[in-house]
């Protein structure tokens, strides 16, 4: 696929890019919480939520955006949560058809994908003023970010808290594992975890720039 | 599980089963409204009124969509519902206190996406609870997320006034607290007796 040469070339790769890092809807402005924390207790889990959130993110920002115009501003909210709450109804049904198991460990946090922050202020902030391609880029990019923070919370729960990766035991016999990971607690403290990290690495960059 | 005892659904989705500490649900206003205990107080209130209100309503659409053989609009019409009951609480306290609608601010139109609401009137239909159930559940959940936004704020509140590193300030040292509530939490599991 060839780049669009225009001047609009290097913002669509920053829309992309933002939500990846900069500004990482789980990491930095700490939206949808509850499926970060109640679905990462296996690296399988993470990744079948953070697929389903991407995929409903994309779909109602794409369809947000194309009806930008038509929706009345007074009742623009509830116009976003109808249309995200049909693409999540589509997504259930999806889920359940193509694996059960997954289905059943995800629960009801599969509908509840309806109220997770994240697309609500995606829908809001991003796709109601934008073009249909650049929504897309930014939903891309947020639900890639958000697939991204779910898979650091799983893979650090799963390793510790049942000594496997994926399933497969990756320690062996001996290693006895932390059962606190896997269970409520775990979660929060994984997830203050990679807070506590990246706030060190924020304030050491910072620091150097100061001496440097 | 349809017999289990009204006050055993109380005691479970209050303490046992905490919808923040165990189920993780409405953890978006627990991070953001637990700054100070008044707020917090007002915030559990006015989402347990919700919360009674939108199960009480789930159990009749519930009951609806089944007669006319529709549950693929479950999650549509629960949704409709919580959206304009929270328009309707919004209202009353604008009316009756403005000072703690301006104290609210952005988390009083934000309990359409709490996923406690949400999630309750699911968990409720799941279970095949009958009415008094519903009842019993939506009241111990409301209790149970009022309790906990209480106790998080007051350790919040603590904080404040003490010394910590620059790299915990934030939102991560409020996570590490709330996984410490959590194990306490844990030790609720002993009341459920051989549930």
């Amino acid at each position: 696929m060839d780049q669009p040469v225009s001047p609009q070339g290097p913002p669509n790769m920053d829309i992309f890019l933002k939500g990846l890092w900069k500004e990482n809807p789980t990491f930095v402005q700490l939206l949808g919480m509850c499926p970060v924390l109640a679905v990462t207790n296996s690296v399988i889990n993470a990744l079948a939520m953070g697929l389903a959130t991407m995929f409903v993110l994309i779909m109602s920002n794409l369809l947000v955006s194309l009806l930008r115009k038509v929706i009345p501003k007074q009742v623009r909210i509830a116009t976003y949560i109808l249309i995200i709450a049909t693409f999540v109804t589509v997504t259930d049904y999806a889920i359940q058809a193509i694996s059960i198991e997954v289905h059943k460990s995800l629960g009801a946090f599969i509908a509840l994908i309806v109220v997770n922050c994240i697309i609500l202020g995606r829908a809001e902030a991003f796709a109601s003023k934008n073009s249909p391609w650049k929504s897309i880029l930014d939903a891309l990019g947020m639900g890639l970010g958000f697939t991204f923070a779910v898979l650091c919370l799983g893979v650090v729960r799963e390793l510790l808290g049942n000594g496997s990766l994926l399933g497969i035991p990756v320690f062996g016999e001996s290693f006895e594992p932390w059962i606190i990971m896997i269970l409520p607690g775990g979660a929060f403290f994984v997830l203050g975890g990679w807070l506590l990290l990246f706030n060190w690495l924020k304030i050491r960059k910072s620091a150097g720039v100061q001496h440097g | 599980m349809v017999n289990e005892s009204v006050g055993f659904i109380f005691i479970s989705a209050s303490l046992i089963n905490n919808f923040v500490f165990s189920t993780f649900l409405g953890i978006c206003p627990f991070l953001g409204v637990s700054g100070k205990v008044e707020t917090a107080v007002r915030m559990g209130a006015a989402v347990s009124f919700v919360m009674l209100i939108s199960s009480l309503c789930a159990f009749g659409i519930h009951a609806a969509l089944d007669y006319i053989n529709a549950p693929y609009l479950q999650l549509i019409s629960y949704i409709v519902v919580i959206a304009s009951t929270v328009q309707l609480v919004e209202m009353i306290i604008k009316k009756f206190s403005p000072a703690l609608f301006q104290a609210l601010g952005i988390f009083l139109p934000l309990i359409t996406t709490n996923c406690a609401i949400l999630g309750l009137a699911l968990f409720q239909t799941n279970r095949g609870y009958n009415f008094s159930q519903s009842l019993a559940f939506a009241l111990g959940a409301g209790a149970g997320f009022t309790f906990a936004l209480l106790l998080m704020s007051s350790i919040r509140e603590h904080l404040e006034l003490s010394t910590t590193p620059d790299v915990v300030k934030g939102a991560a040292l409020t996570l590490i607290v709330a996984g410490i509530l959590s194990m306490a939490f844990m030790g609720f599991a002993g009341l459920g007796g051989s549930h």
